[in-house]
């Protein structure tokens, strides 16, 4: 057969195409199952990263089984509506209007029983969407912890935002002021918030991602302003 | 098996040939991933495994390629094997999958990798074809690994991800160099090796 011919080019091309494609077709099938439970997982580790519970690799999901209690989706109203929190995604969640939105809440229980808190908030850095978890005592009000997360913000400027000694920064802080909801600033060093909020201080070199952590807690933590109120009136009877 | 061509196909590549600091190929993916160590690493082991496995595949079916599609076919078998490589790292290493996010998909655009297969495989036996691969991942897995070193090493003050600058240098008012992250320093840090390079060996000045 002629190698330069139109026909056998064509012919060749098809028989190419399918080959590889049945083989990558065969490839994805194989691993999806373990690239699901990968992507599951990473999600719990991140969700538990947030009440600082760190687990082995591998026993993640025991961990969650054990410190997550219980998750369901809150309205904005703050009441109890139908859902699975944890396949619940939040980048689609945020384009909603604030009334439709559904946000989930993950409640753990610690070793020593303190009951916590976990919303999950999202927002966007310099380059790309971030995201994160913020844990809240049962007064809540107070910050217990955070876990930040990103998908390509600058390697050692905005993606410090990922560091523990971040992220620690935000334990202890308040989100309400007078009563009111205020969420977290982060400031630059040397500077506070004017009305006398909590803030914590921002990475320097990487100015708009610290901006798009503050917004981000501002922006998803009102939702759950309702929700939160409702926990205050619970934890003073 | 190696005979003395072979070896010369094969070792060529790490210094007298080598495809980033001789012929200055594949420099984007230098400048993207070698901020850390280990991302580094596994840059380098996912090239070689691609370009190898490429070589010698372009190499069992050089002589049924039809010649005006031949880039075509090479780029679909590279963008197959980059697209396995993705999704075991995917399903086994998933925290560096994540690390490396874009840059493996990228590999596919890898100069070193078409570079090969038009001049190497296309006109040699599969053994052969497969050394020149191995030789020439390596070559370039060796580069990514001294620049990340040397970033990570200065830049944060690890290596792979465990602190080796000792927290008393800090307290004497050590700093990290933070421009050692960003990619422009990964541009020098070649430039540094290819005139430490240049300086040993006689054969590669210009005259």
């Amino acid at each position: 057969m002629n190698k330069q011919s139109n026909t056998y080019t064509i012919l060749y091309s098809v028989i190419l195409v399918v080959v590889v494609g049945v083989l990558l077709a065969v490839t994805y099938m194989a691993l999806k199952p373990k690239q699901d439970e990968n992507i599951a997982n990473d999600k719990r580790q991140q969700i538990l990263s947030a009440v600082h519970v760190a687990s082995a690799e591998g026993d993640v999901k025991s961990a969650y089984n054990k410190y997550i209690v219980e998750s369901y989706v809150v309205n904005a109203d703050g009441d109890k509506t139908a859902g699975d929190a944890f396949s619940i995604n939040m980048a689609s969640e945020i384009k909603k209007p604030a009334g439709e939105r559904q946000l989930p809440v993950f409640v753990c229980r610690l070793d020593n029983g303190e009951l916590k808190y976990i919303l999950p908030v999202y927002g966007a850095g310099l380059w790309g969407p971030i995201w994160g978890y913020v844990a809240v005592d049962a007064d809540g009000d107070t910050v217990y912890g955070a876990y930040f997360s990103h998908q390509g913000e600058t390697p050692g400027l905005g993606a410090e935002i990922s560091t523990k000694s971040f992220q620690a920064q935000f334990e202890g802080k308040k989100l309400y002021k007078d009563g009111k909801f205020r969420s977290v600033d982060v400031m630059k060093s040397g500077q506070k918030p004017v009305d006398g909020a909590d803030y914590v201080n921002a990475i320097s070199g990487g100015t708009i991602t610290s901006k798009g952590v503050q917004a981000m807690l501002a922006d998803c933590l009102v939702d759950y302003s309702p929700f939160l109120k409702k926990i205050q009136v619970e934890s003073s009877k | 098996m190696l005979s003395k061509k072979n070896k010369g196909i094969l070792f060529n590549p790490l210094s007298k040939n080598n495809p980033v600091v001789v012929q200055v190929l594949g420099i984007c993916s230098v400048l993207a991933v070698t901020a850390k160590l280990e991302p580094a690493l596994v840059m380098g082991i996912s090239v070689i495994a691609v370009l190898a496995f490429s070589n010698v595949i372009i190499s069992l079916i050089r002589n049924t390629i039809p010649n005006n599609i031949r880039i075509i076919v090479q780029l679909v078998v590279v963008a197959a094997l980059v697209i396995i490589v993705d999704q075991i790292l995917k399903a086994y290493t998933y925290e560096v999958s994540k690390a490396l996010s874009v840059f493996i998909g990228l590999i596919i655009t890898n100069c070193i990798l078409m570079g090969r297969l038009e001049a190497f495989a296309l006109s040699n036996k599969p053994w052969p074809a497969f050394l020149d691969g191995v030789g020439n991942g390596l070559g370039y897995a060796i580069i990514l690994v001294i620049v990340g070193f040397f970033r990570e090493l200065l830049g944060s003050g690890s290596l792979m991800g465990c602190k080796v600058i000792p927290q008393s240098f800090y307290d004497m008012g050590y700093m990290d160099n933070g421009l050692m992250i960003l990619p422009p320093m990964a541009l020098i840090t070649v430039a540094c090796i290819i005139w430490v390079q240049r300086s040993r060996d006689k054969d590669l000045q210009e005259k």
